[in-house]
């Protein structure tokens, strides 16, 4: 199947980083090229870079969308750090990326290593992955319904086992526990894969060099597979938190921010502050903040982990 | 974790012929993890199925049942508008005209053109990346790429201003513009398909004189079509599921997308006693295209996740 080339060409490009082909760039075909990007040059310019700086912009600005945007200067940041709904927004939404990245990456890497030593089935493969082809709205609505509080199935399992049934999308100690609980169930095949295709680069003499050595199972997993595995890991988390601290749709289909605060997360903050209330420059300034955020994390996850670096020396 | 522990010892692994893998107390035991790991994935599909198969007001006097209670087409009848409305509220449901086709209409219009114009662009940008020569196209390629750091919704506030002066709010080009021209991920993701393509066939097509668009469309998209087929399903996909920007620009029902549409739905169900069966129809009927596309494709879709599949 042609399909199964599909990924070790990508997987070993990938480290090759961003060269191009060999052949050294002359002025040969600048005519050319520039018709064949042009119209992504005119997407890239428009709807990337263009509101970028203006995403900066909105945020030094009073804006309600009726009039024209007013600068006011570091206003909105200053009004930013005083505002305890802001602060409790980063609060709900780290909790919600703590709990949600540290069980999703411990299952999928569960996950990952059963399909590796198990099989290598596709069909096990495509089932895992099924959750992820269907969007967080209808995930969101399939386990409001499964964790109802009155009929649904968990909390009559729950109640049937003689323990208090659980609201869990009402009660605020609940909420944002529940929430990232339904993302992990949504995201777990799919980061399983990324680290099922991590997996799969680690050679397999590996292994038999420590088999041969008298390592157990559990020893190599600790031993050879965490340790190989971290490059990758690093890239996948990379991924999954910087996803993950843009949580909405979920919140936005469930609990919408409630009960009270409880599950009021930083996009769920901006969307209100600049859609409901009309607090445009406000939403943008807390977007800058956002972006911020997520591209520190970023930085120190690479860092920390890192994932430039592989010890398969 | 108690999945890999019990796992047999890689020695006795090596030792036993590939065919006949050893059966022992660890590998049941992780077949075991496995198999509870699947149902958790796949029961509430099934679930989903069960509960919009029943009929909603009966739900409340068998909750558990594992078959439908009160078996009944109605709740998909309701969804699809062949209900009348006395017909709709005697089964629990709210006896609002739903407007299904529409909605639907409208994720197909929206998720087939941006998939389509993004993956032509895409391709076409790609192209010059992988296969011509200019100056600066690296520094060019590489500021393409830094784009994948941005959040989307850093990006979406400014884009919904530009989109409100243009006044194309509430229109298909507004929901379709900004995803219509390319993707970082999708250049990335072909460029590295173009430069597997070996020279010699490019270079046998120049001597016969063929120019680059020839070359485009005759060799490099042909020999590409696998790529190019998983970057559309994958891109359809991710289109179909999105929510945060069409709510923000498709907010009237000529321009409402399936998810934002089941949203709304979902919002405007009694709190007392919602129509669960309804819901469950109606997420299960907006999902089926997804899973039909799904099943039509898996092995090229899994496939496809690998490194190539971050985004």
């Amino acid at each position: 199947m042609t399909t199964d080339t599909v990924e070790p060409v990508v997987a070993a490009d990938y480290k090759s980083g961003i060269r191009g082909t060999d052949r050294p760039p002359g002025r040969g075909d600048l005519g050319m090229a520039l018709i064949f990007i042009l119209p992504a040059l005119i997407g890239f310019l428009v709807f990337y870079v263009y509101p970028f700086f203006r995403g900066f912009y909105f945020s030094l600005t009073r804006y309600n969308l009726l009039g024209t945007p007013h600068y006011i200067g570091f206003d909105n940041f200053t009004k930013l750090f005083q505002d305890k709904l802001f602060w409790n927004a980063l609060v709900v939404t780290v909790e919600y990326v703590v709990i949600n990245i540290v069980l999703q990456t411990i299952l999928a890497v569960a996950i990952a290593v059963l399909m590796h030593r198990l099989t290598q089935s596709t069909v096990v493969r495509g089932l895992i992955l099924l959750p992820f082809l269907i969007s967080n709205v209808i995930a969101a609505m399939l386990w409001f319904w499964l964790l109802d509080y009155q009929i649904g199935l968990v909390n009559e399992f729950i109640a049937a086992i003689g323990l208090n049934k659980i609201a869990f999308f009402g009660d605020a100690a609940w909420a944002i526990p529940t929430i990232a609980v339904v993302n992990v169930w949504r995201h777990m095949g799919y980061t399983a894969l990324l680290v099922f295709a991590g997996l799969q680069t680690i050679p397999g003499y590996v292994y038999e060099a420590a088999a041969v050595d008298g390592s157990t199972e559990w020893k190599s997993f600790w031993r050879i597979t965490l340790p190989l595995l971290r490059p990758i890991l690093a890239l996948v988390l990379v991924i999954t938190v910087t996803g993950s601290f843009q949580v909405f749709d979920t919140v936005a289909v469930t609990t919408r921010g409630g009960p009270g605060n409880a599950s009021r997360v930083m996009q769920y903050y901006i969307y209100q502050k600049g859609f409901t209330e009309g607090q445009f420059g406000y939403a943008s300034a807390l977007s800058v903040i956002l972006f911020i955020i997520l591209a520190a994390v970023a930085l120190f996850q690479l860092r920390i982990l890192r994932a430039g670096e592989s010890d398969l020396a | 974790m108690a999945t890999t522990t019990t796992a047999p010892s890689r020695a006795a692994e090596v030792a036993a012929k590939p065919e006949a893998k050893r059966i022992n107390a660890g590998r049941i035991a992780a077949w075991v993890a496995m198999i509870i790991l699947i149902l958790i994935t796949l029961f509430p599909f099934y679930w989903m199925l069960r509960t919009a198969l029943s009929t909603s007001k009966s739900l409340f006097s068998d909750p558990t049942s594992l078959m439908p209670v009160d078996f009944t087409w109605g709740a998909f009848k309701r969804v699809l508008g062949l209900s009348t409305p006395v017909q709709a509220i005697a089964e629990g449901g709210s006896g609002a005209a739903v407007n299904f086709w529409l909605f639907l209409r409208n994720s197909i219009v929206y998720a087939t053109l941006t998939t389509a114009g993004q993956v032509f662009f895409s391709a076409l940008a790609a192209y010059a990346f992988a296969r011509l020569r200019w100056p600066g196209r690296d520094k060019v390629f590489f500021i393409f790429l830094t784009a994948l750091m941005i959040p989307p919704i850093f990006v979406a506030l400014p884009n919904f201003i530009l989109i409100k002066n243009l006044g194309l709010l509430n229109t298909f080009p507004g929901l379709i513009l900004p995803y219509f021209f390319m993707t970082p991920f999708a250049i990335f993701f072909l460029r590295q398909f173009f430069l597997g393509i070996s020279k010699e066939i490019e270079e046998a097509a120049k001597l016969d004189g063929a120019g680059h668009w020839l070359i485009f469309f005759r060799i490099i998209l042909p020999m590409s079509w696998a790529p190019i087929i998983t970057l559309f399903i994958l891109t359809f996909i991710t289109q179909w599921n999105e929510y945060f920007w069409p709510l923000l620009v498709g907010s009237n029902d000529k321009t409402r997308v399936l998810t934002v549409a089941l949203g709304v739905f979902r919002s405007q169900t009694p709190q007392g006693s919602p129509d669960w069966a309804g819901l469950m129809a109606a997420v299960l009927v907006a999902a089926l295209p997804i899973l039909i596309l799904f099943f039509a494709f898996a092995k090229k879709i899994v496939n496809s996740i690998g490194f190539s599949g971050m985004k």
